[in-house]
């Protein structure tokens, strides 16, 4: 396991200089741009010079480029995001408030595409070249030229207003959220420990249609990987031999065949988690989802530097430690591959 | 002798290398069903969006200006697809929404693939420090959510159609550095570059006439995945309200203003514009399967 821990080493050192590439970009580009926090915090309203050169004082904009960020990156590496323009809130304790709805939102979103995104693949697989199988491919093409956003107000106008089915937005229904009192900020986790059933229920119910959405996109891309993945392995000399074997058809595809193409899947996974974070910008803002996607357009708007930077940086950090678990993942499910 | 061929020319035989790949595709163009159906629906996206811009009689009603329609009215025989809150036609609507996607999706793709393509070569064709500098970069650039660095860009650079171009093809630049850079590493190691270095041709030489043309294959495929992902993208900024100021017709706003709606059971607002961005995506997503079958035939066998 040494080595494993030596590539862990290896690969967080590569992290920094990333994270710092990035951190400079969104710091520059924040002020280059005309349009600052001091406007957006005025809103348009007609202020004198000085009291304008007050509120950049205040907030540190009138110091040389090179102090703020300095001053800046001292902060980060000792753990200090910043605090918000607006709020004067630490940005890092917004973040966490924030960061359980996402993760929530994420997890089952990847659940989902997942379950069915590996189903479908899987079926289509076995029924190669069968009607079966063109229509799931069809499908899969389908669902990634699919806007996010659109897919979500669709299952909104049809699941949630016509049919009932599922509430339209937010996290929580309005009556019951004035007695749930989340611990954890994971709403299903904290539905489970008030032990109430009618929680339980609608917090399931409001997580229905935003993971739909986020997972949908995904979806199709895994059961493409998945199908071509199996179609290849099952190709494989292995494979006859087991069937020549004997050995049942279900055994083959799901124990010989399986493991080897779940492989190249697996890399697909953590890749995605990237594009599954945008995605949840949008699953958020349509579904008035409370996360940390919401939260950075928010502050986009305002101008908030810190807050910006602050999410970005995070959201970095996250993508980062995923893509290291996914890395360490395969190593499990692939014992040829040392590290 | 080499080093004093004009620079023109070296151009001209890039083009020429295009050109002749793409009339190579032509030939195969006949079995190529995938490919045939995703420019056919790409071109009649193109015209009927022109057309719907710039010929007046075009569209059955006037997208911005005609307001004598019933208010919120579902699909009828006179508006096909029902009619908006301010009393405009959503079928003449959509017709002509497509002008700040494609715009901003081929305008977005062809800043991302120069800047991209260009400093690909160079990084992987000198190496060194330059090289591991610009990858770091474009790794981390890479890395981040797409999406979400783009609506930061987009919000920084102001609403609109430039600055949407602008940060749409930022993101995508390490899309075409990584894959231009991959193919530079290999020529470089080949003999015949060596030999070419050895007659004393410039570096730039060597680049455009012969580490270029060898990316061009990869660059095609990826541009047009490219363009599928970018006509979302541009929805998706647009709906976020970052596209073209209203009145304008445009998908992604339209449907956000379908949104507001959506209480009251108005699914035409919303599901006509989508089903446009869906279709334009499409055409350009099987385009880019059509170019990756052609350029790598041994994936149309295995039917990825």
């Amino acid at each position: 396991m040494g080595g494993i821990t030596r590539y862990i080493i290896q690969r967080l050192a590569l992290t920094v200089p990333m994270l710092l590439i990035l951190l400079t970009f969104v710091f520059l580009i924040l002020r280059i741009v005309p349009g600052g926090p001091v406007e957006a915090m005025l809103g348009g309203r007609n202020v004198s010079q000085e009291q304008k050169q007050e509120m950049a004082h205040k907030l540190g904009l009138d110091r040389p480029l090179y102090v703020q960020y300095t001053s800046y990156l001292w902060g980060i590496i000792h753990g200090d995001f910043g605090t918000s323009f607006r709020t004067s809130q630490p940005v890092l304790t917004a973040l966490f408030a924030h960061f359980p709805a996402t993760l929530e939102l994420a997890f089952w979103g990847m659940m989902f595409a997942f379950i069915f995104g590996f189903g479908t693949g899987l079926i289509a697989a076995i029924r190669a070249d069968t009607p079966i199988d063109h229509a799931v491919r069809v499908f899969h093409i389908g669902s990634f030229a699919t806007p996010l956003f659109w897919l979500g107000l669709m299952l909104q106008v049809f699941f949630a207003v016509k049919l009932h089915w599922f509430p339209v937005a937010s996290r929580i229904g309005g009556r019951l959220a004035f007695s749930f009192h989340p611990v954890t900020g994971f709403y299903l986790i904290d539905a489970f420990l008030s032990r109430d059933p009618k929680i339980i229920a609608d917090v399931a119910k409001h997580l229905v249609l935003p993971a739909v959405t986020l997972g949908f996109a995904q979806a199709g891309l895994l059961g493409r990987m998945t199908r071509a993945s199996m179609l290849e392995v099952l190709d494989a000399d292995y494979i006859t031999t087991a069937r020549a074997k004997g050995v049942l058809e279900r055994v083959v595809i799901l124990i010989h065949a399986l493991r080897n193409a779940l492989i190249p899947i697996i890399t697909v996974f953590g890749l995605q988690f990237a594009i599954l974070m945008g995605g949840a910008v949008l699953t958020e803002t349509v579904f008035s989802w409370p996360g940390v996607a919401q939260f950075l357009v928010r502050s986009i708007e305002a101008r908030d530097f810190p807050q910006i930077q602050g999410s970005v940086v995070f959201i970095a950090i996250f993508i980062s430690v995923i893509n290291l678990i996914v890395d360490i993942f395969y190593s499990v499910i692939d014992p040829r591959v040392r590290y | 002798m080499p080093s004093k061929v004009p620079r023109s020319f070296l151009f001209a035989r890039i083009i020429d290398s295009v050109l002749t790949r793409l009339t190579r595709g032509r030939h195969a163009l006949r079995h190529q069903t995938i490919l045939k159906i995703g420019l056919a629906i790409v071109i009649t996206f193109i015209v009927v969006t022109i057309l719907a811009n710039t010929v007046p009689g075009f569209t059955p009603y006037d997208p911005v200006y005609y307001r004598s329609a019933p208010r919120l009215q579902g699909p009828s025989i006179h508006h096909w697809m029902g009619t908006d809150q301010l009393q405009r036609d959503v079928f003449s609507r959509v017709l002509a929404g497509g002008k700040a996607s494609i715009i901003v999706a081929f305008g977005a793709v062809m800043l991302s693939m120069t800047i991209g393509s260009a400093l690909g070569w160079i990084s992987g064709y000198f190496g060194g420090m330059l090289d591991r500098a610009l990858s770091l970069t474009m790794d981390a650039i890479y890395s981040f959510p797409s999406m979400i660095l783009a609506i930061v860009l987009v919000a920084m650079f102001g609403a609109g159609i430039g600055p949407m171009i602008i940060a749409v093809g930022v993101v995508y630049i390490p899309t075409y550095f990584r894959v231009t850079r991959a193919e530079a590493l290999q020529v470089r190691e080949s003999t015949y570059v060596e030999a070419v270095r050895a007659l004393g041709a410039s570096n730039s030489r060597i680049i455009l006439r012969h580490v270029a043309p060898n990316t061009v294959n990869a660059i095609m495929a990826v541009s047009s995945f490219n363009l599928a992902d970018a006509i979302l993208t541009v929805a998706a900024l647009s709906f976020l309200g970052f596209g073209l100021p209203p009145p304008a017709p445009d998908w992604g706003f339209d449907i956000q203003n379908g949104q507001k709606f959506l209480q009251s059971g108005s699914w035409w607002l919303i599901t006509f514009p989508g089903v446009m961005i869906i279709a334009l995506s499409l055409g350009f997503g099987l385009i880019g399967e059509g170019i990756s079958d052609l350029v790598n035939p041994k994936r149309k066998r295995k039917r990825v």
